[in-house]
């Protein structure tokens, strides 16, 4: 079993189902390398063997993903695995100097997005693909008023006037369902709360109508019930203008209610793909299964008498250092661990039922 | 501490409403009442004291002897706030805590010396918790030698058994905490709440830092060690399905004041709090579609205007959820709610006048 091989199955039956055109991105075989100090070891022969010097650490490793028209696709993992590398890769924002992508290509509108220039890069970035970053507080800049900082985009992007740029920027801020936006436009970011500086955020994201958004967990910093609104937001944005959202979260429960596809990353991989459904209700990768069960349930029923408990994942997650052979998950696997062939060779993603793929040689239907 | 103190104008509403069926009052580790702490807001040149931002306004509650009390709410609500006045960190402006039958508010050095060994607190940051210049032996030593529990001779020994306990290897005691992971350190911040061997541990947001698979395993480290030392524990969490795991009672928060408390299973079954209905819908579970939530008005929860009060109007008006409320009526803003236990529910207490 090649896995080199399989990859290109992978990807050739993507090709072959023709949703190409249907999609709106597609990621095929992206690597992400980040340059460290520290020293190489084991787990870092192949970043080496690609002649990129000491010191890489994969942290996007054969990722191959695609995201249909009007499609919320939710990129799901633990921190560290790789969700935000792969959201940076794709609007070309990695840090220069510190990491590039190594390999891999991103398709979008027939474009692959890595052989732009950034000259050509700059005309899509902000108005086709845009982004709502993590944290709110230090992603708007504090000395300039939040109106400014959203007329800016559609000044560059829409060659509108000042004047006609923030009449716009207030009309979005309607939109993103901020009350008296024409008042809010003035004040600076530290005025607002938290959920009012996440709308400003996809407020700034939108002002281009771009077709694709990239919400890099966009209400982890947010109370439960902002956060009820703001993903009501994104997903009636999404309704109006036809947009797809990739939606990167560690939160398993948002990703079920309002992804239509779900992605599970692990250890720089992806390990699962799934109709958010499919996946949920039977999950076929074992660390999405034991992602599921250590998860506390509102409202279900004790167990019984003594003391609960909660089954875990035993083990961390591994350093991208020093990564473990063969899959990247079997030290901490409950089926995989004995297994030689989980042990030695590394399995690659599958389509193993129509829709559905996965990263196991235990998975039903994998072989 | 506030010269003219509003708080006390307003204070025997709430009194006992929870201790009516309380029994023995030693089955009782922890008992607040009526707790209230306020923070000035200062103005102008010359820094006076405005008004008062009521952060806790009327909190009681108790917890017994080896159960969990779990403090859920937003941010901003007051749970934090509580924790660090029953620990003395901060200042009460009015109210009472007893724990294990010493007044706490009013402890003199040496009570607040032993009070100091007998509640212990996990805080949630476990990035900015821990001292990164020293070793993790000093870090866990340090509350032994304070409180004279370790003589030179048997610290590391102490320390390593500790370490042990949490699930850490003995050689981990001379690392610093920038070689651990956020679990990893969690579980240092576990052990030096331990150190000391307390009765009481307040744990602020323990989990909310962590990923999934790290919670669970930290979850079931606090059971273990409640299950061994018969620790009692005031858990405080944004988390509804953690604390609906983790706690023997659960109390919801809302703008400074409970405004329900009942068991778990009641609570996140069966809420009767209009708030607390409109919380628990708003959480997105696996299974449970997100449209059928429950409309809460508007719920941007910066510093409300209610909870501060200015020398102009010194009577706390009605109901805090009342403005945002779907079933609030003309009562509901004239008067607070007390908590009350429900007619129909035993063991279920809600602040709510329509309730």
């Amino acid at each position: 079993m090649n896995g080199d091989d399989t990859i290109l199955n992978f990807r050739f039956s993507i090709g072959n189902r023709r949703s190409a055109i249907g999609n709106q991105l597609s990621v095929e075989g992206l690597c992400v390398g980040f340059f460290t100090q520290a020293c190489p070891e084991a787990g870092l022969s192949r970043a080496k063997s690609r002649g990129r010097g000491n010191g890489v650490v994969p942290a996007v490793q054969d990722v191959s993903f695609s995201i249909k028209k009007g499609q919320i696709f939710a990129l799901v993992g633990e921190s560290g695995c790789g969700k935000t590398a792969t959201a940076l890769a794709i609007m070309r924002l990695l840090p220069a100097g510190q990491s590039r992508v190594v390999q891999g290509k991103i398709l979008f509108e027939g474009r692959n997005l890595l052989e732009l220039s950034e000259k050509q890069m700059r005309l899509i970035r902000g108005s086709k693909i845009s982004m709502v970053f993590q944290e709110p507080a230090t992603s708007l800049n504090p000395v300039y008023t939040v109106g400014d900082q959203i007329a800016e985009a559609i000044e560059l992007h829409q060659n509108k006037g000042a004047d006609q740029a923030w009449e716009d920027a207030a009309a979005i801020l309607r939109k993103v369902g901020i009350a008296d936006p024409e008042r809010r436009a003035l004040e600076y970011p530290h005025r607002l709360s938290g959920g009012m500086q996440q709308r400003v955020m996809i407020a700034m994201a939108i002002s281009c109508n771009p077709v694709l958004l990239i919400a890099d967990e966009p209400t982890t910093a947010l109370d439960t019930t902002v956060q009820a609104q703001i993903l009501d937001l994104l997903d009636d944005l999404r309704k109006q203008n036809g947009m797809s959202i990739l939606l990167i979260t560690h939160n398993l429960g948002v990703a079920a209610q309002r992804a239509d596809v779900v992605a599970v990353m692990y250890a720089s991989r992806l390990v699962e793909i799934a109709d958010s459904r499919q996946l949920l209700a039977q999950p076929h990768h074992p660390y999405t299964q034991g992602l599921l069960r250590s998860l506390p349930r509102l409202g279900s029923p004790p167990t019984g008498s003594g003391v609960e408990r909660l089954q875990t994942i035993p083990g961390t997650v591994p350093e991208a250092l020093h990564l473990p052979g063969g899959c990247k998950f079997h030290p901490r696997c409950r089926v995989g661990c004995a297994d030689m062939r989980c042990r030695k060779i590394e399995p690659a993603l599958r389509e193993i039922q129509p829709g559905r793929w996965a990263a196991c040689w235990r998975a039903p239907g994998y072989e | 501490m506030i010269g003219k103190n509003p708080a006390t104008s307003c204070g025997a509403k709430y009194s006992s409403y929870i201790f009516r069926d309380m029994g023995n009052a030693n089955d009782y580790l922890l008992t607040v009442e009526n707790l209230k702490t306020y923070f000035p807001v200062k103005k102008g040149l010359l820094r006076r004291t405005v008004g008062h931002i009521r952060a806790v306004d009327g909190v009681s509650f108790s917890i017994r002897r080896g159960q969990t009390l779990g403090l859920v709410g937003e941010s901003g609500c007051g749970k934090t706030t509580v924790a660090r006045t029953i620990a003395r960190l901060i200042p009460a402006t009015a109210g009472r805590v007893v724990f294990n039958e010493v007044d706490v508010l009013s402890a003199d050095r040496n009570n607040l010396r032993q009070l100091r060994k007998d509640i212990s607190l996990i805080f949630q940051d476990p990035f900015g918790s821990l001292n990164p210049r020293m070793t993790v032996g000093s870090i866990i030593g340090e509350p032994l030698k304070v409180h004279r529990l370790a003589t030179d001779g048997d610290l590391t020994e102490q320390v390593a058994a500790l370490l042990s306990k949490v699930g850490l290897a003995g050689d981990h005691i001379n690392r610093y905490p920038h070689e651990f992971s956020g679990g990893q350190r969690q579980r240092i911040g576990i052990a030096r709440a331990l150190a000391v061997q307390p009765k009481l541990i307040i744990c602020d947001e323990p989990v909310s830092a962590l990923d999934i698979s790290i919670q669970a395993q930290i979850l079931n480290l606090l059971k273990d060690l409640q299950e061994e030392f018969g620790l009692t524990y005031l858990f405080i969490a944004h988390d509804l399905a953690v604390v609906d795991f983790f706690c023997d009672v659960m109390a919801v928060m809302y703008m400074g004041r409970i405004v329900e408390q009942a068991g778990p299973e009641k609570l996140c079954r069966n809420p009767l709090h209009p708030y607390t209905r409109a919380l628990i819908s708003a959480i997105p579970r696996i299974g449970v579609s997100a449209n059928c939530r429950l409309p809460i008005a508007d719920c941007q929860l910066p510093i409300q205007k209610s909870q501060i009060e200015n020398r102009k109007s010194k009577i706390p008006v009605g109901c805090t959820f009342g403005p945002k409320c779907s079933l609030a009526g003309p009562d509901c803003l004239r008067q607070p709610p007390p908590l009350a236990e429900s007619s129909d529910r035993k063991g279920h207490f809600v602040a709510c006048w329509k309730c």
